[in-house]
C-alpha cells in the first residue's frame, strides 16, 4: 500500500492550508497571533478565543506573483466572522487597493456570521461584501478557494459568489442556508441533515460546477488548488452591467427547468435538465469525470 | 462545581527555567476547536518559565498543574512564555501539543 | 400429569398448527402465509407463558414481526417469556409494558438500556439474566429453549427454505435449538422466490426447520454498527494504535485476533499497511481474523495482510467487496457472505490468541464495565473475546508466551504451565466531558444495588485483562505479582486521573524499569510522530477507492 503522496486540503488546518499553497516561506503575516487582536466579545460569554481570531490574513507569492491571502480556521468557531475576524478581512482587501496585488485569495471554510458577536458579526460580512466589490470593480481578481470539511454557509456563501472566481474541490460546500437550518424550518422530510449524500448533491462542488454557480472544480489536493490559484491570477471579471443581466438570464432559465413536483431526487433532476448524462452516477464519478459533463 | 464562577478560568503557573531558549519567532499550535488547544510560545525576558491558560473548562486547576510541571521537567526551558487557549481538551492532547511546540523550537 | 405420555411436546405443536390452520384458512398455502394474517397467525401459533425467542440480532432485526407481536389481545397471548440477543427497537419493550411479555433473558440492550432501567424499576419486566451472545445461544440447547421463534430472512422459497445472506447472524442457532425441541418457527422475509423463474442464491436455514413464511411489507432493518468513518480518528487514538502494534503485536507475534468495535481499533487497522509495515510486521502479524466486515479493514487486505476473516454479521455497503475477496472471507458458493454469531463467538474465545477493545471504566484490579447509572445495557459478545479461554487449549507461540509471562516464578495450580489469550483493553484516560476511565469503584456496583441483581455487572473481569493500554503507556498486568503491584501498574497508566494522580511514584518507577509498564518511548515511539498522516484511510472517500469502488457506504457516511 502506498503512503499518501496527496495532501488532503480538507484535512489541513487554515495555517497549513495557506503554508502549503503559496511559494514556500513566502508568507507574511499582519496582525500574527503573538498581537492577540482578539474578539473582545467571546470572553465574556465563557468562550475562548483564538490569538487570530480564527482568521489569518498577509502577503505571500504565488508563481513568484504577489497575491494578498486570507485562510480561516473552520475548526475555530466554525469559521464563523465575528468582529475582528470580519475587520482583518476587510483590512486586507482594503489594502489590496492600495497596494495592487496580482489577486487576492481567500481559503474560505465558515458558517457564516458568527452569531455569538450578534449585530457586530453581521455587520463584519456586510463591510466584507463592499470591500470585496471595491476589490473586484477595481480589476483585482478575488478568487474564493472552498475544500473545506465545514464548507461556506451563510453570509460568506454570499461573499463568495460576490467573488471574480470561486474554485471548489467535490469535498467542499457552498450555500446560504445550512442542512441542519433548513431541517428545522421545513422538517425531515423537506431536506434530512443527515443525509449527507443528499446534503452534498444540493450543496456539494460537484453540484455547484453543474449548476455554473463555482468556476473550477478540483480533487481534494492542496497542489490542485494551488495550480487552480494560478491559473486564476488573471481572472479578473468586473461586475458590469451586462454580466448582471447574464447571470439574471442565467437564473431565470434555470429556475424555470423545474417543474414544482419532481419524481425522485432533485438535484439529479436539474442536472439532467441541464443536459448531463446519466446524472444519477454524477454522485459515484470522480472530479474528471464529473468536469467533463458540463455544458460550457 | 457550583461554586466556580462563570466564563473562562484563567491559570498561572511559572517555573525556574535551566535551558535558555535564546531568541526565537513566536510559535504557534493547534485550534481553537472543541477537545482541542491552541499553544503560542513566545521568548521573554528574565529565565522563568511562564505558563498561562484560558480554559472553558472549569474546575480543572488540579490537572492543569500537574501538566504544566510534568511538561517543565520534560523541558526545563528558560525565558519562554507558554500561552493556552483552551476548549476541553484532555490531558493527552494539551501534553501533546506542548511538545508539539517545543519541538518547532529546535533548530 | 400423563407420566407414559413422552410425546406431550409434538402434541402440543400439533395442537398450535391445528389452530393456525383453523384461524388461516385460506390465507395460508403450504408455509406462506399471507402478510394481512400475521396477527391471526400469532395468536393461534403463541401461548400464555410462551418463552420466545424475537429475532433482535444486533444488526438484523425482524421489526415485522415485532410490530406484529405488538399488536396481539393481551387477553389472549400475556406473559410471554422473551429470550433475545438484542433489545433494539421500540416494539421490543413496549411488549412489557402492555402485558404481551413479563420476563427477559438477553444480552444487549444499547440504545434501549436507558428505557429498560425504567420498566425495571417501575417492576413491568422481571430480568431472568443478563448474557453474553455465546451464552445465551448456550441456554437455548439448555434451560432457555424457545416455544416459537420468529426470526428475520431475506429470501424463502415455496418450500420454505430460508437465504438469510450476509446477515446470517444467529439465526441459524435459534432455528436450530426452537425446530428440534417441538417449537415453531415463523420466518419474515423480504422477498419470495417461485423456485421457477426465481430460485434462492443458497439454503441457509432448510425447510424442514420452518413452519411458516410470511413476506414482510418492507425489508427489515439492519443497522451498520462497524463503520467507523477514519475522518474521525484522532492523533491519541493513533499513538494508542502504534503502542499496540510495536508494544503487543509485534511482541508476541498475535496472527489471530478479534477487534472490539470502535474508532481506537480502526486506527490499528488503518495503521498495518503503513507504519506496521515500515515495522517489518507483514506476514508477523493479523493473518486471521474473528471480525465483522469492518471497512476500516479494507487497506490492509488489499495490502495482502489478511488470510481469513470470519464475521459475526455483515456490514452494509461492504456486500459487492465481500464477493470480489471470497478467498478473505467466509462466502457461500453463490458469492455472498455467510455469517454466523455463534460460531464467530466460538472462534473468538477459542481459535484466537488476542482479543482488544475499549471500555468506559476501569477500576485498581483491572475490573472493566461499560455500565453507567440508568441504563442497563448489558453485554453484547465482547466478554467472550475478553476473557482467557481457561481449559484446555491447543498450543500457539503467543498464547504460551503470555502464560509464561504470568506464570513465571509461581508454584502449585497457579504455576502450572499453561498459555493465556492476551485480553487487552485500550482506553484513553479521560473520556468525554474529562471522564475519567480509571476509577476507585465502577459504577458497575452502583448500578448492582438499583437494579437488584446478584452480581455487579462487570464485562470483562480483571483476572483475565493482560494488558491495559492508554495513551500514557503499556501496564503489563501478565508479569505482576501482587494486587499491590497491580494496582501501581494501572495507577501507572491512568495519566492525570485522580487513580493516575495518586500513584507511588517510587513504584511505578520501578515497575517500569522492570518493564512491567513502558511508556511510548521505552518502545521506541515518538508521539509525536502520531499523526493521522500514518492513517492508510483517512476519510470514507480514502475507503471507498482503497476498494475500488466496491465498497459503497450508506447514505448518512457519504461526503462527497
Amino acid at each position: 500500500m502506498t503512503v499518501n503522496i496527496s495532501v488532503s486540503y480538507a484535512e489541513c488546518s487554515a495555517r497549513d492550508r495557506l503554508a502549503r499553497l503559496v511559494d514556500e516561506g513566502s508568507f507574511h503575516e499582519w496582525l500574527p497571533p503573538s498581537e492577540r487582536v482578539t474578539s473582545p466579545h467571546l470572553a465574556q460569554l465563557g468562550v475562548p478565543s483564538a490569538f487570530d481570531d480564527g482568521v489569518a490574513v498577509g502577503r505571500a507569492t504565488l508563481a513568484g506573483r504577489t497575491v494578498f491571502i486570507a485562510a480561516q480556521e473552520g475548526e475555530f468557531m466554525g469559521g464563523g466572522v465575528g468582529e475582528v475576524h470580519g475587520a482583518k478581512l476587510v483590512g486586507l482587501l482594503r489594502r489590496a487597493l492600495r497596494d495592487r496585488p496580482n489577486a487576492v485569495l481567500l481559503l474560505a471554510e465558515s458558517g457564516g456570521v458568527r452569531l455569538h458577536e450578534a449585530n457586530a458579526g453581521l455587520i463584519a460580512v456586510s463591510e466584507v461584501m463592499r470591500a470585496l466589490l471595491d476589490v473586484r470593480a477595481a480589476g483585482i481578481p478575488v478568487v474564493m478557494l472552498i475544500g473545506g470539511a465545514n464548507g461556506c454557509f451563510g453570509g460568506m456563501g454570499i461573499v463568495a459568489r460576490c467573488a471574480d472566481w470561486v474554485v471548489m474541490s467535490d469535498m467542499g460546500r457552498l450555500a446560504m442556508s445550512g442542512p441542519e437550518v433548513i431541517e428545522a424550518s421545513h422538517g425531515v422530510d423537506e431536506f434530512d441533515a443527515r443525509d449527507r449524500a443528499l446534503v452534498w448533491r444540493t450543496t456539494g462542488g460537484k453540484h455547484r460546477w453543474l449548476s455554473g454557480d463555482c468556476d473550477v472544480l478540483v480533487e481534494d489536493d492542496v497542489a490542485a488548488f494551488r495550480a487552480a490559484a494560478i491559473a486564476a491570477l488573471d481572472a479578473s471579471a468586473p461586475v458590469t452591467l451586462e454580466r448582471l443581466e447574464a447571470e439574471h438570464a442565467l437564473l431565470v432559465t434555470r429556475l424555470q427547468l423545474l417543474p414544482d413536483a419532481v419524481d425522485g431526487d432533485e438535484a439529479m433532476a436539474l442536472w439532467a435538465r441541464l443536459g448531463v448524462a446519466d446524472a444519477a452516477r454524477v454522485p459515484d464519478l470522480d472530479v474528471a469525470a464529473v468536469r467533463a459533463l458540463r455544458k460550457s | 462545581m457550583s461554586n466556580i464562577p462563570p466564563g473562562l478560568e484563567t491559570l498561572d503557573y511559572s517555573f525556574p527555567g535551566q535551558r535558555p531558549a535564546g531568541a526565537f519567532a513566536p510559535v504557534l499550535v493547534g485550534v481553537v476547536g472543541s477537545g482541542n488547544l491552541e499553544v503560542l510560545l513566545e521568548p521573554v525576558s528574565g529565565t522563568r518559565c511562564d505558563i498561562h491558560i484560558e480554559t472553558s473548562a472549569r474546575g480543572f486547576g488540579a490537572i492543569w498543574e500537574a501538566v504544566a510541571r510534568d511538561f517543565h521537567l520534560r523541558h526545563p526551558l528558560a525565558g519562554v512564555r507558554v500561552s493556552v487557549n483552551d476548549m476541553g481538551a484532555t490531558p493527552a492532547v494539551v501534553s501533546l501539543r506542548l511538545d508539539q511546540a517545543v519541538s518547532e523550537l529546535a533548530p | 400429569m400423563d407420566r407414559m405420555n413422552w410425546n406431550t411436546k409434538a402434541d402440543n405443536r400439533a395442537a398450535r398448527l391445528a389452530r393456525v390452520a383453523v384461524a388461516l384458512g385460506a390465507q395460508r398455502t403450504g408455509k406462506r402465509v399471507a402478510t394481512e394474517a400475521i396477527v391471526p397467525l400469532l395468536e393461534a401459533a403463541l401461548e400464555p407463558g410462551d418463552r420466545v425467542c424475537l429475532e433482535g440480532n444486533n444488526q438484523k432485526q425482524a421489526d415485522f414481526l415485532a410490530r406484529s407481536l405488538l399488536q396481539l389481545d393481551p387477553q389472549r397471548v400475556h406473559g410471554l417469556h422473551m429470550v433475545q440477543s438484542v433489545l433494539a427497537l421500540p416494539e421490543h419493550l413496549d411488549i412489557f409494558e402492555n402485558g404481551i411479555a413479563g420476563r427477559l433473558d438477553f444480552s444487549f440492550s444499547g440504545p434501549q438500556g436507558a428505557r429498560l432501567a425504567k420498566l425495571v424499576s417501575a417492576g413491568q419486566i422481571e430480568i431472568g439474566a443478563i448474557h453474553t451472545y455465546l451464552e445465551l445461544f448456550a441456554r437455548y440447547f439448555v434451560d432457555l429453549t424457545p416455544k416459537i421463534a420468529l426470526v428475520a430472512a431475506q429470501a424463502a422459497d415455496a418450500q420454505g427454505n430460508l437465504y438469510t445472506g450476509p446477515n446470517t447472524e444467529d439465526t441459524p442457532a435459534i432455528v436450530e435449538a426452537t425446530a428440534f425441541s417441538g417449537g415453531i418457527v415463523i420466518a419474515q422475509v423480504n422477498e419470495w422466490v417461485d423456485g421457477k423463474t426465481t430460485t434462492l442464491p443458497r439454503v441457509d436455514i432448510p425447510a424442514d426447520w420452518v413452519d411458516f413464511v410470511v413476506v414482510a411489507p418492507r425489508p427489515n432493518f439492519i443497522e451498520p454498527l462497524f463503520t467507523r468513518d477514519p475522518a474521525q480518528i484522532s492523533e491519541i487514538q493513533v499513538l494508542m494504535a502504534m503502542m499496540a502494534i510495536k508494544g503487543i503485536y509485534a511482541e508476541y507475534g498475535v496472527q489471530r485476533l478479534n477487534h472490539g468495535i470502535g474508532f481506537d481499533t480502526a486506527a490499528i487497522e488503518l495503521l498495518l499497511p503503513t507504519y506496521a509495515e515500515s515495522l517489518g510486521l507483514k506476514g508477523k502479524i493479523c493473518r486471521h481474523w474473528a471480525l465483522n466486515p469492518h471497512p476500516a479493514l479494507i487497506p490492509a487486505i488489499e495490502a495482502g495482510w489478511v488470510e481469513s476473516v470470519h464475521s459475526f454479521g455483515s456490514e452494509l455497503g461492504m456486500e459487492d467487496y465481500i464477493r470480489a475477496r471470497s478467498d478473505v472471507f467466509f462466502t457461500g458458493r453463490d458469492g455472498s457472505l455467510r455469517s454466523n454469531r455463534a460460531f464467530c463467538q466460538a472462534a473468538g474465545h477459542y481459535a484466537c490468541d488476542l482479543f482488544i477493545g475499549s471500555t468506559l471504566q476501569i477500576d485498581l484490579d483491572g475490573n472493566s464495565s461499560t455500565a453507567t447509572l440508568g441504563r442497563i445495557s448489558g453485554f453484547g459478545g465482547a466478554p467472550n473475546m475478553g476473557a482467557d479461554a481457561r481449559g484446555r487449549r491447543h498450543a500457539s507461540p503467543t498464547w504460551l508466551k503470555a502464560g509464561h509471562e504470568a506464570r513465571a516464578n509461581r508454584s502449585g495450580a497457579a504455576g502450572t504451565p499453561r498459555g493465556q489469550k492476551l485480553v487487552v483493553q485500550m482506553v484513553e484516560t479521560f473520556r468525554e466531558h474529562m471522564q475519567p476511565a480509571f476509577v476507585e469503584r465502577l459504577d458497575a456496583w452502583t448500578l448492582q444495588e438499583q437494579a437488584g441483581m446478584e452480581l455487579p455487572p462487570i464485562m470483562i473481569y480483571g483476572e483475565d485483562v493482560t494488558h491495559i493500554l492508554t495513551e500514557e503507556g503499556i501496564a503489563n498486568l501478565l508479569l505482576c505479582r501482587s494486587d499491590v503491584e497491580r494496582e501501581q501498574a494501572i495507577r501507572g497508566v491512568a495519566g492525570y486521573t485522580a487513580v493516575g494522580l495518586g500513584r507511588d511514584h517510587r513504584m511505578v518507577e520501578n515497575l517500569r524499569d522492570r518493564g512491567v509498564i513502558r511508556r511510548p518511548q521505552d518502545m521506541g515511539i515518538d508521539p509525536r510522530e502520531a499523526t493521522r498522516n500514518l492513517l492508510a484511510a483517512r476519510s470514507m472517500r480514502d475507503l471507498v477507492r482503497a476498494s475500488g469502488g466496491l465498497y459503497s457506504p450508506p447514505e448518512r457516511f457519504r461526503n462527497w
